[in-house]
């Protein structure tokens, strides 16, 4: 029997063949379906509730939540903390890692702790320099770099030993992914680097922002020739720009993040900034996935996080599909039951 | 020195050249290393390696070079340490995100890695994660000995 007040939690989902995790995103993705995820802006907080609020601004609209791991090297409510209240509370989270802030045995220690929670997906990082965020005199650890990483973690799940050979009793049945920039110098390179990633374990990929279509465009094209579209799931990173001024600010003073002058122009041209922000945005998405080998949209609307629902709405690109989250299949769950 | 560094790279096919021949020489001497004990030359060649990587390349004496795999730019000269290619963050120009001045050691190892024989190929091998344990020591010797053990099993 179902009780009214009962969580309906996001139950580790059986791995059908072919498969490596437990999660929906996996599942979504392999279905050929387009996915959409989006980042939490994690708390500098130590509420619970404020976790779970910045997540229910997302229901509806994302297979799966980002959970940042001091992103921007700024210290927030950790990833993995992040993590454990997501899953009680029945969401999809992406765990994300960083080699800045811990060495190998702490993350090979985090990993399993994680997928032990419900945790299904882990996006594996280097992570920004210290010298980036609000604690400049901390000691950078980068101990390992996002590939060898990726390779430890594919070794945990795929061989069930830890990096040392010493053998895992029961593996993390995760689905890993990876970052990419295909805006940044040295543009040449970045199919190259991404098709290492992959090889060495990225089952999906996660973009920076992207602002200039064409760029991505042939950035995809590379890919394809590489031979690595086949083998994981690119979602295209994008995120409304508020302003004109917000986005030169960001031009100038984010690295790895390509704004191209058309898109400020634009920007700077409209009566509401904001709102030519959210529609550059939604075209953006609209453009991407028609793109060969897109498997779907990261959203970082950062600060904005309201604004997704907008954007994925307005863009369509879910056609009619309500994503998972915890309280969806509530309504029919908790029927009561007939008393007779 | 960082104006010689980017002159190793620039001859990274020469270096190329030179590494190998010096390698099949050391790999060759490894029963005199053998007999003379690894552990007594363990210092004066770090010093050697030190002084000579050092000026070639800001050598950091990671242990476990892999200097033919990253077009002759030293990785380790990353502040991230990254051994497999540049971050997302590198400046336009090719600069580097957390030191704004350098050029970024991926960029440099992208163009010196176009030059070479084998290390255009091996720039694409996913390099495993660092054993902190080599810090400081020869990865000359380091090589000759497994090289030189792994001939001699195969002689045996």
């Amino acid at each position: 029997m179902n009780f009214a007040d009962e969580p309906a939690p996001g139950l580790p989902l059986p791995i059908l063949p072919g498969h490596v995790s437990t999660g929906r995103l996996e599942r979504v993705l392999r279905a050929g379906v387009f996915a959409v995820t989006a980042e939490l802006d994690p708390p500098d907080s130590a509420d619970p509730e404020e976790v779970l609020r910045r997540a229910r601004i997302f229901d509806g609209y994302v297979d799966a939540i980002n959970s940042t791991d001091g992103s921007g090297a700024n210290c927030h409510m950790s990833s993995i903390a992040v993590c454990a209240l997501l899953t009680r509370a029945g969401y999809a989270p992406i765990m994300q890692i960083s080699c800045r802030d811990r060495n190998r045995i702490a993350i090979q220690g985090e990993i399993l702790g994680a997928a032990a929670m419900g945790v299904a997906n882990i996006l594996c990082l280097t992570g920004d320099d210290v010298g980036a965020g609000d604690h400049p005199q901390a000691k950078p650890v980068f101990d390992l770099d996002c590939m060898s990483l990726l390779a430890i973690a594919k070794g945990l799940r795929d061989e069930q030993r830890f990096e040392s050979g010493r053998k895992i009793a029961t593996p993390p049945r995760v689905f890993f992914g990876a970052a990419a920039n295909p805006f940044g110098d040295p543009i040449a390179w970045r199919a190259q680097r991404t098709a290492k990633k992959v090889s060495a374990g990225a089952d999906f990929l996660q973009t920076q922002y992207c602002y200039d279509v064409p760029m991505l465009r042939q950035y995809m094209r590379q890919l394809e020739d590489l031979g690595v579209l086949e083998k994981s799931f690119m979602l295209v990173g994008v995120g409304p720009l508020k302003s004109a001024k917000g986005a030169e600010w960001i031009r100038r003073k984010v690295p790895g993040v390509h704004i191209p002058d058309a898109v400020i122009k634009r920007l700077a041209g409209a009566q509401d900034q904001a709102r030519e922000g959210r529609q550059i945005c939604i075209d953006i998405v609209n453009e991407v996935r028609e793109i060969k080998g897109v498997a779907g949209v990261h959203v970082m609307a950062y600060r904005q996080e309201e604004t997704v629902a907008e954007i994925i709405q307005s863009s369509g690109v879910l056609g009619g599909r309500i994503p998972w989250h915890p309280t969806r299949d509530r309504a029919a769950a908790t029927q009561p039951e007939a008393i007779p | 020195m960082y104006v010689v560094r980017h002159w190793s790279v620039r001859h990274a096919r020469g270096l190329e050249i030179f590494y190998d021949a010096f390698e099949w020489l050391l790999v060759a001497l490894h029963p005199l290393w053998k007999r003379i004990g690894y552990a007594r030359l363990e210092a004066p060649f770090a010093l050697l390696e030190r002084a000579v990587k050092g000026l070639l390349f800001d050598c950091q004496m990671c242990g476990q070079c892999a200097l033919s795999s990253t077009g002759m730019s030293c990785s380790m000269n990353c502040p991230k340490n990254l051994r497999n290619g540049p971050c997302g963050g590198v400046r336009e120009g090719g600069f580097c995100e957390v030191k704004p001045e350098m050029r970024c050691v991926w960029v440099e190892a992208f163009a010196g890695s176009q030059r070479m024989k084998e290390g255009r190929e091996l720039i694409k091998v996913v390099q495993l994660p660092v054993d902190r344990r080599l810090q400081g020591r020869s990865s000359w010797l380091i090589v000759a000995r497994q090289k030189g053990e792994a001939r001699e099993a195969k002689s045996a």
